[in-house]
């Protein structure tokens, strides 16, 4: 008895002890993030809480008018629609073109692999007004590309690639490329380079190892860089502005009109608010389907 | 221990309030056309009242609307789009305009107003470039006419004269433009937006369009359009039908000097300072009577949008009607640009 009672005790006490020290280390824990949190808090939370209030004020009286002005007139149902379409499209066009180039700096030797990185970083330094106007000058009517169209005789009239929504693309491409292909790259390099070479030992051609080996375990980096390039794109103001020639509009720049047509920070915030649910429905959305918590925890 | 300080702070309150006594403070859009105002305005106001003008810059009504709200009135004369007067009037930001002190002989009535009173002119012209464009349009109608004068047009991105240009194209009399048909104009621009390459945003933009030969054809500012043509660029522009446009000076309500203020105004649109503004730069003088005070230079005269053979051209937009309708058109506009 004596025997058994003994152990028990200072099991008991070990795990008195044990308990005491975890929430020390929780408390440990919530006090270092506490500084993270405040600036969350004052930077984040209460704007966008204080953005959602004044959503409802209109002219000074507290209602709805902000968000009826949204239903009574059919510009805004298209603006939303025109910026998740450009959004989406110009994801697609940057998996497209990015993902080969993580691909291959995947495989490339370290050393040449950050030279190339670096070219990918390097338009990432300049400023986007800056590229934008430079998409501009080689996109317009007297253009680089296409004086040299012309010029070769592939084409007679010049081709309209400025001030609509083919510059637009062209150029949000451009600036968001170097989002997917970071967090690509990073997945993309720590892939074990044995599993495709098992893969192919077991028999599967190189685009079936591609589909079932690499590609699956290059997802998370896939889908994290895919979402920063979505959610980036929705935002978008200066790109749209110059490349779209007052054709293409999008929400910021609507927020930005309705700033200035209605002196009223009220009818900017409720188009923010409204952006800020549907990005919210989309991140839920890709959760339901991929489960972002699997993806970001790998 | 509190005395000096005390002292001092009634000493500072003491002058701040005699100096306020013989000072106006006047807020405009800074850059070149503040600059031309203080030399041909604000100084000379100063000189001839004995008062100090002080100058503030101001981005738009939403300053005044601040100022006036909070009850915190610094400025005492603000300069204004029209369109901007007019809204400001209907909401009750301005002071009444004492039109015994201000002199508005020689100014269109639709520029002289109970809350606000117009101060210089500039016109929406058809413009464009010399070097794609052998004939150039001779009017709105010109303009719509893509058959006869092929080219990319642009047209500015905000309803405000556009809608005007539209009805003058449709063959509407400038005596009934107003109130604008809008559903006509609106189904005018449809018919020509296949052919605008761009719907331009800013001033500046405007210009570097047409001298880049981005478009061939454009409905753009005169001021703007005669400085890019004094350096050489190759554009060419008609005041035929040109739309005449102003700024406009107001009191915000509750101004700290509201009686100097309409002293103030007087001399600003009077025929001299109005004239002397134009040698400073190229906006035309709401006041017609500036021409005949024999400071504007005859050769420098055809060049001004409100020269009587010029402004006997053009047509004058009406800011009121602008600031009864001006944002249900901006929605209907941007509605129709999205399709």
């Amino acid at each position: 008895m004596h025997d058994m009672t003994a152990p028990q005790g200072g099991h008991a006490l070990n795990r008195k002890e044990l308990a005491a020290d975890e929430r020390r280390e929780k408390r440990q824990i919530l006090g270092l993030s506490l500084p993270a949190a405040a600036i969350i808090l004052v930077l984040l939370v209460i704007p966008v809480g204080w953005l959602f209030a004044l959503s409802f004020v209109s002219n000074g009286e507290i209602g709805l008018a902000n968000y009826t002005r949204m239903i009574e007139y059919s510009a805004y149902l298209s603006i939303f629609s025109t910026t998740i379409l450009i959004s989406l499209f110009v994801t697609l066009l940057c998996i497209v073109l990015g993902y080969p180039v993580a691909y291959l700096l995947g495989q490339m030797p370290p050393r040449l692999a950050t030279i190339g990185l670096a070219f990918v970083i390097i338009p990432f330094w300049t400023s986007i007004l800056v590229r934008t106007y430079a998409w501009l000058v080689i996109l317009q009517r007297q253009g680089i590309v296409n004086d040299a169209l012309i010029g070769i005789g592939l084409i007679d009239e010049p081709l309209r690639l400025a001030h609509n929504l083919t510059g637009t693309v062209i150029g949000m491409t451009h600036v968001m490329l170097p989002f997917l292909v970071l967090p690509l790259y990073a997945t993309v390099r720590n892939i074990d380079g044995d599993l495709m070479r098992a893969a192919n030992n077991m028999g599967a051609s190189p685009a079936r190892a591609f589909r079932d080996v690499f590609l699956p375990l290059s997802m998370p980096g896939l889908i994290a860089g895919s979402l920063l390039v979505f959610i980036l794109c929705l935002g978008f103001y200066v790109t749209p502005q110059i490349l779209g020639g007052g054709r293409v509009i999008m929400v910021s720049m609507k927020i930005q009109q309705n700033v200035q047509t209605y002196f009223d920070w009220g009818a900017g915030s409720a188009l923010g608010v409204v952006l800020l649910l549907i990005v919210f429905a989309i991140f839920y959305l890709v959760h339901r389907l991929a489960g972002l918590d699997r993806i970001f925890a790998r | 221990m509190h005395l000096p300080i005390k002292l001092t702070a009634c000493a500072v309150l003491a002058f701040t309030t005699a100096a306020t006594a013989q000072e106006v403070t006047v807020a405009s859009w800074g850059g070149s056309y503040q600059d031309a105002q203080s030399k041909a305005m604000f100084q000379p106001t100063a000189k001839e009242l004995g008062i100090t003008v002080k100058e503030a810059t101001l981005s738009g009504l939403a300053d005044i609307r601040l100022q006036v709200r909070s009850g915190a009135v610094e400025w005492d004369v603000v300069d204004l789009g029209a369109t901007d007067c007019a809204i400001g009037a209907r909401e009750g930001l301005f002071e009444k305009l004492d039109y015994s002190v201000i002199d508005a002989q020689g100014i269109d009535d639709k520029m002289v107003k109970d809350h606000w009173i117009g101060v210089i002119y500039y016109s929406t012209v058809p413009a464009w470039n010399t070097a794609t464009v052998k004939d150039g349009p001779q009017s709105w109608a010109d303009f719509w006419n893509v058959k006869d004068f092929p080219g990319d047009r642009s047209l500015r991105n905000r309803p405000q004269v556009m809608l005007e240009m539209a009805l003058l194209a449709d063959g509407v009399a400038p005596k009934d433009l107003y109130p604008l048909d809008v559903d006509r104009a609106f189904a005018k621009i449809e018919e020509l937006k296949p052919d605008i390459a761009t719907w331009w945003e800013s001033g500046a933009q405007s210009v570097q369009l047409a001298k880049d030969g981005e478009i061939d054809m454009i409905a753009a500012w005169d001021g703007r359009l005669s400085a890019a043509i004094a350096d050489k660029a190759a554009i060419d522009f008609t005041y035929n039908e040109g739309l005449l446009n102003a700024d406009c000076l107001a009191v915000p309500k509750g101004a700290p000097n509201k009686e100097l203020a309409m002293k103030a105004i007087a001399k600003f649109v009077s025929p001299e300072q109005q004239a002397t503004l134009t040698q400073h730069i190229s906006y035309g003088p709401v006041n017609v009577r500036a021409f005949e005070t024999g400071l504007i230079p005859e050769e420098a005269q055809g060049k001004i949008n409100t020269f009587p053979a010029n402004l006997e051209k053009q047509i004058v937009v009406d800011a009121e009607w602008w600031g009864e309708n001006g944002n249900r058109m901006r929605e209907r506009w941007d509605s129709m640009i999205q399709r």
